[in-house]
């Protein structure tokens, strides 16, 4: 099977066809990554309409999931409570952020295996898409950089190589679109 | 970004005494390693936020790998943390500190 990648397009964008299978792979993994970044899923849903209304949150802590706190991780060095702050005034439109992207990605991949033509925004859009969903999948691996240590680490039953074989795909992905992006370029 | 206030008319401010005020410059954004961020995705991302060359990039990406973290930029507390909150827009895990 060759695999599909982004290709460079007009005016900033790109393209790319992808496979039943890959097309199949995507939706699910967009589909629950959209679902792990909304604000329903993660209870920490903002109370204060007027605190709401200017995008700042109560979340003064690093989310217990592991995933999730790679995704908003604590902005200061060593300084707790100018992280919690920084946290508060950050987390909610970084969330909406991400929220967004995934969305665009989602949409763009549409039901049914099709030749997608992105243009500039889009194509951002899919590059956080991509490179949040490895963040997550990658935390819950516990991939390091030596990934066929990982790999030759594992049985042949272990259904973590499944998921490898996807965080693979979308490395491959993610790193054509990089390419596709910047490629050539200055 | 935030976008100023309107300017606060003081007529009765003595000018001369700002210019003696030393800016809040001394903090630092650094970026660590991890192991899932590409290397070319790391310095695309230096690249398109900082505006620097592509050599730059590349050069504190590599400092990212092989270091194992990298400051990528300086300023006032207020620049910094809007670095800090950019980079983990896009993903990377960044960290700001007073730098000393």
């Amino acid at each position: 099977m060759v695999a599909a990648n982004f290709r460079r397009a007009r005016k900033g964008g790109v393209s790319i066809v992808m496979g039943p299978v890959e097309h199949q792979v995507l939706l699910r993994v967009l589909g629950e990554m959209l679902e792990l970044v909304s604000v329903e899923s993660g209870g920490e849903a903002e109370d204060d309409p007027l605190a709401r209304a200017v995008g700042i949150g109560t979340a003064t802590e690093a989310p217990e999931d592991p995933a999730l706190a790679r995704l908003f991780p604590d902005g200061y060095t060593d300084d707790p409570e100018a992280s919690a702050d920084f946290r508060r005034y950050t987390e909610p439109g970084l969330r909406s952020a991400k929220h967004e992207r995934l969305a665009t990605a989602l949409s763009t991949l549409g039901e049914e295996p099709h030749k997608m033509l992105l243009d500039a925004d889009e194509a951002q859009a899919w590059l956080g898409a991509l490179n949040d969903s490895r963040l997550v999948l990658g935390e819950r691996l516990g991939v390091t950089e030596d990934l066929e240590e990982l790999i030759s680490a594992l049985g042949e039953d272990d259904p973590r190589l499944a998921l490898l074989w996807v965080y693979d795909r979308l490395t491959y992905l993610q790193e054509s679109l990089v390419q596709a992006l910047w490629g050539g370029g200055p | 970004m935030s976008v100023a206030p309107a300017e606060t008319v003081r007529p009765e401010e003595d000018v001369e005494t700002d210019s003696v005020v030393v800016p809040d410059k001394p903090w630092v954004t650094i970026v660590w390693n991890d192991p899932v961020n590409l290397m070319s995705y790391v310095a695309y991302v230096f690249q398109k936020h900082f505006g620097y060359p592509k050599a730059k990039a590349n050069k504190l990406m590599t400092d990212v790998h092989e270091k194992g973290k990298a400051v990528v930029s300086n300023g006032t507390r207020e620049e910094m943390e809007r670095d800090v909150e950019a980079m983990h827009g896009y993903g990377l895990w960044a960290t700001m500190q007073h730098d000393s």
